[in-house]
C-alpha cells in the first residue's frame, strides 16, 4: 500500500484543507490557541514516536528550548528576520544536538533514559539561567518575523501566516513520522519496546534503531519550539527549558495517546483550551487539573485522548479511523 | 585561605541540606524501585506546615525554641498523611506497572499536591525566622555564619549514623536489606513485603518533610518551593548510586562542594555545574558511583 492511499495519510491531508479554511475564518483568539497548540504538537509527535518504544524523556525541553532560543538569537544578534531561515535553523541545531547526545543515551533505557535525558536538559537550563547576555531569567522578546521577504505591516494577519506555515509544517511532519512508522525501522519501534533481545536476534540494532528515533525527536522538538518561540514572540528559561517544561510535553504525549500521528495535534489543542479556561475559572487549580488528568489517564485510559475519539469514531462509522496497531495496546 | 575556608563551610552546610533531602528519595527508591517525583511535595508541604506552625506558636506566645520540637512534629505529620495517602491511595495499585508510569504516576501526584498546598496555605510567603533568630551567629576561623545553618551540618551526622545503624544493626534493618536484594524472594520466605513497602514510603516521606521543615526557618517559604529540590535531589542521588545511603552521603558531598566553589569562583556556572557532574556520572556509570549490588537473577 502506496503512502498516498494510508488511510491516516488521507485523513491528514483533508484536515490540512479544512484547517487553512478555518484558520482564515476563526477569530485571532482561536489563531493563538492553534498557533500554541499546534507548536507543541510537532514536538510531542517526536516524543510519541519514544513512547512507543517505553522510553520516557524528561528532559526533551532541551531541545525545545534549544529551538526556541536559536530564533530569537539569531533574530538579535544576527538580525536575520525570515521565518523560514530561523526555523530552519532552530530544527537544524537542535537535531545535530540531539545527535551528538544520541550516541550517549541510546544506551539507556527506563528511567536512566529519562534520567540523563534531565541532566542534560538541566545543564542548558543552568546555562541560561546564568548568562546575561543569553537573557538569564527574563528570556527575550522577538519581533515578527518575515516570510520569504513578505513583512505584514498588521499583527493578526502576520500571525494567520505563521499559522498557516505551522498547517502545513505540521502536516509534513505528521505524514512524515507515519511514512517512518510505516517502515521496517518504524515498525522496529514497537517490537522493541516489547522485547529488545528478541529484535537483536533478528539482526536488528536497537541501539541504532533508538538513536535514530531519538534524532528524529529531537529534529521535531527543535522545530516545535522555534514555532513557539514565534507564536508566542518571546523566550524564557523557566516556561521552555526547566525540567517543568519538559514534564509538561511528556503530560501532552500521554494524554494524547500513541495511536496515531494525528493524536498530538488533538491532545495538545485540547491541552491548550484548557489551560486558558482553567486560567480564568480556577486560577489556582491549572496544575491539579493536569496532574489528576494525567493520574486519570494512567489508571483508567492508557490509549490516551487518541483512544477515545477511536471508540466514539468507531461507534459511528463501525470501523477503527485510521488508528495503527498500537492504538491500545501500547498503553499497558 | 580565608576564601577556602568559607567556601568549604559553605559546601559542607549545603552537603548536609542536600543529603538530609536527598536521604528519603534513594531509600524509597533503594527498596520500592521508585522515582519519587512526590519528594517535592513532602518537602514543601513540611517546610509550610512547620512554618505555619512555627508563625502560630510565636504568636501564641511560645518560647523560640519551641520552634525545634514543632519542626519535627510537624515533618512526621506530614510524612505519615501523605505517605500512607499516596501509597495506599495511589501507589499500590502500581507496583505491577511499568516503572516509567510509576514515576508519571508521581509527577501527577506532584502536580496535584503543589496545587492543594495554594489551597490550603494561600499564595502569601510565610516566614518562621524565630528559631534561627535564636541561635545567632557564630565566628569560625574569622568569618561569621548563622548557628542554624551549622545545625544542618549535626543533623545530617545524626541522620547518617541512625540511617547505617537502623539498616545494618536491627531485626528491621535486615529484613528491608533481603527486600532490597529480591523482591520475590522475600515474599517467598513469608515476609510481608506489602508492610515493608509502606513504612519505607512513610519513612521516606517523613525524612523528605523533615528536609523541608528543618531548611523553612531560613528561607520565606513560597510557591513552588518544591520545583527545584527536585531535581538537586534527583542529581544527588543519581551521582551517589541509586538506593545507596553512603551513595546519596558522597553524591551531596560532592555536589555541595562542587556547587559552593562555583558560588564563589564562577558564580555563572552555579548550576550548570551540578548537572554536569550528574551527566558525567550517568555517562560513565549510569547506575551510580555507589550503586548496591544487585541480585543476578536467572
Amino acid at each position: 500500500m502506496s503512502l498516498a492511499r494510508d488511510r491516516t495519510v488521507q485523513g491528514l491531508t483533508l484536515a490540512l484543507g479544512v484547517m487553512l479554511i478555518v484558520a482564515a475564518l476563526v477569530p485571532s483568539w482561536i489563531v493563538n490557541q492553534l498557533l500554541f497548540g499546534f507548536s507543541r504538537a510537532i514536538a510531542v509527535l517526536g516524543l510519541m514516536v519514544l513512547w512507543r518504544t517505553r522510553l520516557v524523556s524528561f528532559g526533551h525541553a532541551l531541545y525545545f528550548g534549544l529551538g526556541a532560543y536559536t530564533v530569537a538569537l539569531i533574530e538579535r544578534y544576527a538580525q536575520v528576520s525570515d521565518a523560514f531561515v530561523l526555523l530552519a535553523a532552530a530544527a537544524l541545531l537542535s537535531t545535530v544536538v540531539g545527535f551528538l547526545i544520541g550516541f550517549i543515551v541510546r544506551r539507556y533505557r527506563d528511567i536512566f533514559f529519562a534520567m540523563l535525558n534531565l541532566a542534560f536538559s538541566m545543564i542548558l537550563y543552568g546555562i541560561l539561567v546564568k548568562t546575561e547576555a543569553l537573557g538569564s531569567t527574563d528570556g527575550f522578546t522577538i519581533e515578527a518575523p518575515t516570510y520569504a521577504g513578505i513583512a505584514f505591516e498588521d499583527a493578526s494577519q502576520g500571525k494567520l501566516a505563521l499559522l498557516c506555515l505551522l498547517l502545513v509544517v505540521g502536516w509534513a511532519c505528521a505524514v512524515g513520522v507515519q511514512a517512518y512508522l510505516r517502515s521496517t525501522l518504524g515498525r522496529l519501534t514497537t517490537a522493541i519496546g516489547d522485547n529488545e533481545i528478541r529484535v537483536e536476534y533478528l539482526g536488528y540494532s536497537a541501539e541504532k534503531a533508538i538513536h535514530i528515533k531519538y534524532v528524529l525527536s529531537t529534529f521535531l522538538a527543535g522545530l516545535g519550539g522555534g514555532f513557539m518561540a514565534l507564536a508566542l514572540g518571546q523566550v524564557d528559561p523557566d516556561s521552555m527549558v526547566n525540567w517543568t517544561a519538559s514534564g509538561e510535553l511528556v503530560f501532552v504525549t500521554i494524554l494524547s495517546g500513541p495511536g496515531s500521528v494525528a493524536a498530538p495535534f488533538i491532545g495538545s489543542f485540547v491541552f491548550e483550551i484548557l489551560r486558558t479556561y482553567a486560567f480564568e475559572w480556577m486560577p489556582h487549580a491549572w496544575q491539579m487539573i493536569v496532574g489528576g488528568t494525567l493520574l486519570v489517564i494512567i489508571f483508567f485510559v492508557p490509549g490516551g485522548l487518541w483512544a477515545l475519539v477511536a471508540r466514539v469514531a468507531e461507534r459511528l462509522f463501525g470501523a477503527r479511523a485510521g488508528a495503527g496497531p498500537a492504538a491500545a495496546g501500547t498503553g499497558r | 585561605m580565608e576564601t577556602a575556608l568559607t567556601i568549604l563551610l559553605d559546601g559542607l552546610v549545603f552537603s548536609s541540606y542536600l543529603f538530609i533531602v536527598s536521604l528519603g528519595l534513594t531509600i524509597i527508591f533503594g527498596v520500592m524501585k521508585i522515582l519519587n517525583v512526590t519528594h517535592g511535595s513532602f518537602y514543601a508541604w513540611g517546610a509550610y506546615t512547620a512554618a505555619f506552625l512555627i508563625g502560630l506558636a510565636a504568636n501564641a506566645g511560645w518560647p523560640d525554641w519551641a520552634g525545634f520540637g514543632i519542626i519535627f512534629v510537624a515533618a512526621i505529620l506530614v510524612g505519615l498523611v501523605l505517605g500512607l495517602l499516596l501509597e495506599r491511595g495511589i501507589l499500590q495499585f502500581m507496583y505491577q506497572r511499568d516503572e516509567v508510569l510509576i514515576v508519571l504516576a508521581t509527577f501527577g501526584s506532584f502536580l496535584v499536591l503543589e496545587d492543594v498546598i495554594l489551597l490550603v496555605f494561600g499564595v502569601n510567603p510565610y516566614f518562621a525566622f524565630q528559631p534561627m533568630q535564636l541561635l545567632g551567629a557564630v565566628e569560625l576561623g574569622g568569618i561569621a555564619r548563622d548557628t542554624y545553618g551549622l545545625t544542618l551540618i549535626g543533623l545530617a551526622v545524626v541522620l547518617a549514623a541512625g540511617s547505617w545503624l537502623a539498616l545494618k544493626r536491627t531485626h528491621w534493618g535486615k529484613l528491608l536489606s533481603a527486600v532490597i536484594f529480591d523482591r520475590e524472594l522475600s515474599m517467598a520466605m513469608g515476609l510481608n513485603v506489602s508492610r515493608v513497602y509502606i513504612v519505607t514510603f512513610v519513612l521516606g516521606a517523613i525524612l523528605g518533610a523533615l528536609g523541608g521543615a528543618y531548611i523553612a526557618p531560613t528561607v520565606s517559604v513560597a510557591p513552588g518551593f518544591g520545583v527545584d529540590v527536585i531535581v538537586l535531589s534527583f542529581a544527588v542521588v543519581v551521582i551517589g548510586g541509586m538506593g545507596s545511603v553512603p551513595g546519596a552521603m558522597i553524591g551531596a558531598l560532592a555536589v555541595g562542594i562542587v556547587r559552593a566553589l562555583a558560588v564563589h569562583k564562577f558564580p555563572q556556572f552555579e548550576l550548570f555545574v551540578i548537572y554536569a557532574v550528574m551527566a558525567v556520572v550517568l555517562v560513565f556509570r549510569p547506575e551510580g558511583l555507589f550503586a548496591p549490588v544487585k541480585a543476578r537473577k536467572i
